[in-house]
């Protein structure tokens, strides 16, 4: 399905991730974040950023991978994208959502 | 149901069990919980304490006796070092699927804000110490207090 984001018209599955990570924009990014009640800091980005390469690496995302990354622990990632951190990180960062169960 | 609509807010989770299969499934449903953003925590009692004991959570098996789901018959599952051959057998599938050891899962938990808590009663019926426990452990407690800890809407409670 369509939504619009930050003006413009992207494709999404059900649960608002993503599909196509080429439409996605920092632009698309804040407003997913806004969504979820962050205010996307430099940190923020530094871990989306860190999600975004290990997608375009195809390699599967968990909070272990995410505690040995070295970019972030896992303490901080939970500050930074309270609730949910690995769905919500995911979403913002326009990739899809991890089936990891760890 | 209609609580909340039926949302979950917190899993409190009793491990009783001292079992590697059981203290993983424990783990896994409160690091899952964390995840999906539910608050989860922890009371560790009887052997289940053994998941907590810093000398004991590196040498926890998994059980081949009346464990028919394991395979192995009975009288094969009591013989001396079946239990080590399952568990390292176990262990190199969990690596496998990249599950953390026991110490390094206590540590992505703590981290996760799941909080942990070691029964009273269990405590001084093994002569454990607070000292003998993993620092992540908050408090000694006592049912009571954990029922305390339970209150509220949408708290869900699950003993393994």
């Amino acid at each position: 399905m369509e939504k619009i984001i930050a003006g413009k018209s992207v494709a999404v599955n059900e649960e608002g991730y993503l599909t196509d990570f080429k439409q996605w924009d920092e632009s698309i990014a804040k407003e997913l974040a806004a969504e979820a009640e962050i205010s996307l800091t430099p940190r923020h980005w530094e871990v989306l950023t860190y999600l975004q390469t290990e997608f375009k690496n195809e390699v599967p995302l968990s909070i272990r991978k995410i505690g040995k990354s070295g970019v972030v622990d896992i303490k901080e990632f939970y500050q930074l994208f309270p609730k949910a951190p690995l769905k919500t990180a995911t979403k913002i960062a326009g990739i899809p959502k991890p089936a990891s169960c760890i | 149901m209609s609580e909340n609509k039926g949302e979950i807010k917190k899993m409190m989770i009793i491990l009783s069990k001292g079992t590697l299969e059981n203290v993983y499934a424990a783990f896994v449903l409160a690091n899952g919980a964390r995840m999906e953003g539910i608050e989860a925590e922890m009371f560790f009692t009887f052997f289940g304490l053994e998941a907590i004991h810093k000398k004991k959570l590196t040498h926890l098996h998994v059980a081949t006796v009346g464990n028919p789901a394991m395979h192995i018959p009975t009288m094969l599952g009591g013989l001396p070092g079946m239990e080590a051959l399952a568990t390292s057998m176990m262990k190199k599938e969990m690596d496998k699927v990249d599950m953390p050891d026991v110490a390094e899962f206590l540590d992505i938990l703590t981290a996760s804000g799941v909080r942990l808590w070691a029964c009273k009663l269990a405590m001084d019926m093994f002569h454990y110490k607070k000292e003998d426990l993993y620092e992540g452990v908050e408090a000694v407690i006592t049912v009571g207090d954990f029922y305390k800890q339970s209150s509220g809407e949408g708290v869900h409670m699950l003993f393994i």
